[in-house]
């Protein structure tokens, strides 16, 4: 049922991906400011893209949950926002790596491009203590949706809001004028961007298909011990 | 802040990317060991039925 063009898919992950770090390590030329230590930027923020991405997606499949009760979207929401919140880690963790290299520390309080994601991303880890205390599926899946939608219409609203702050101190890297990428890096970067959404997508596809599977046996272990 | 040298910005990109792979195959891994799993169930439940 999910691993419906798996493997085409995860190919084209290996490949996109690979073709990507190729870019940023033979092509994409140095940044003028920040030299070497700018080439963090296109793990960083292709993988913060997805994640937010992944948030408002899960937020989707659990408005389709809640309006048909089909229980499989509240599944494929939890594994889209289970994904973002593990891509989540790793946009903090290279993001602190940057901050140190760029600016010289780990961490910058006043920042708020960080500090939204941080928010953002605590916000969402609240959804598995919900989730998982609950133990009736069914109200486990609906309240866990309404989680989704409500936390999901947060991240366009909090982005919004990072926008219109003052502070500029984060680089800009889409605007209605195409940021300040120059050409080669602008290519990188959405070859990079394209790879980190395949690799989500293919991870998803891949976690689904364990979850549907682990459950197919549950209902087959209940029927052998019925028969039995 | 001055640009870092190569040398010394070198290590950070590395531990950046090295983190991002780290993610995923430590993802991927607890995802295969479930599958695995599933996998033995399966083959303990077709056994049982033979029996």
């Amino acid at each position: 049922m999910y691993s419906k063009g798996f493997a085409p898919l995860a190919w084209a992950t290996a490949v996109t991906l690979t073709t990507a770090f190729a870019l940023v390590f033979f092509y994409a030329p140095l940044d003028a400011d920040q030299g070497f230590v700018q080439k963090i930027f296109y793990v960083h923020v292709p993988m913060a893209i997805v994640a937010l991405g992944g948030w408002i997606a899960g937020g989707v499949m659990a408005i389709k949950h809640l309006r048909g009760g089909d229980r499989s979207w509240d599944m494929r929401s939890y594994v889209a926002i289970h994904l973002s919140i593990i891509l989540g880690v790793g946009v903090l963790v290279t993001g602190a790596i940057w901050a140190k290299a760029s600016w010289g520390h780990w961490w910058v309080w006043d920042e708020p491009v960080l500090v939204s994601f941080l928010v953002v991303f605590l916000l969402y880890c609240v959804y598995y203590p919900l989730r998982f205390s609950i133990e009736d599926p069914d109200r486990q899946a609906r309240y866990s949706s309404v989680f989704a939608i409500a936390a999901g219409a947060f991240v366009p609203l909090n982005f919004i809001a990072v926008r219109l702050a003052e502070s500029y101190t984060h680089p800009r890297v889409l605007s209605q004028t195409g940021g300040n990428l120059p050409g080669e890096m602008r290519l990188t970067f959405l070859v990079a961007l394209l790879g980190m959404t395949l690799l989500f997508v293919t991870l998803w596809k891949l976690e689904l298909t364990a979850k549907n599977a682990s459950m197919q046996l549950k209902k087959l272990r209940k029927r052998a011990r019925v028969a039995a | 802040m001055p640009a870092l040298p190569l040398d010394e910005a070198g290590k950070y990109v590395a531990g950046a990317y090295v983190v991002f792979v780290a993610l995923i195959l430590v993802y991927v891994a607890i995802i295969g060991t479930k599958i695995a799993r599933i996998e033995r169930e399966i083959s303990e439940l077709v056994s049982e039925d033979d029996r």
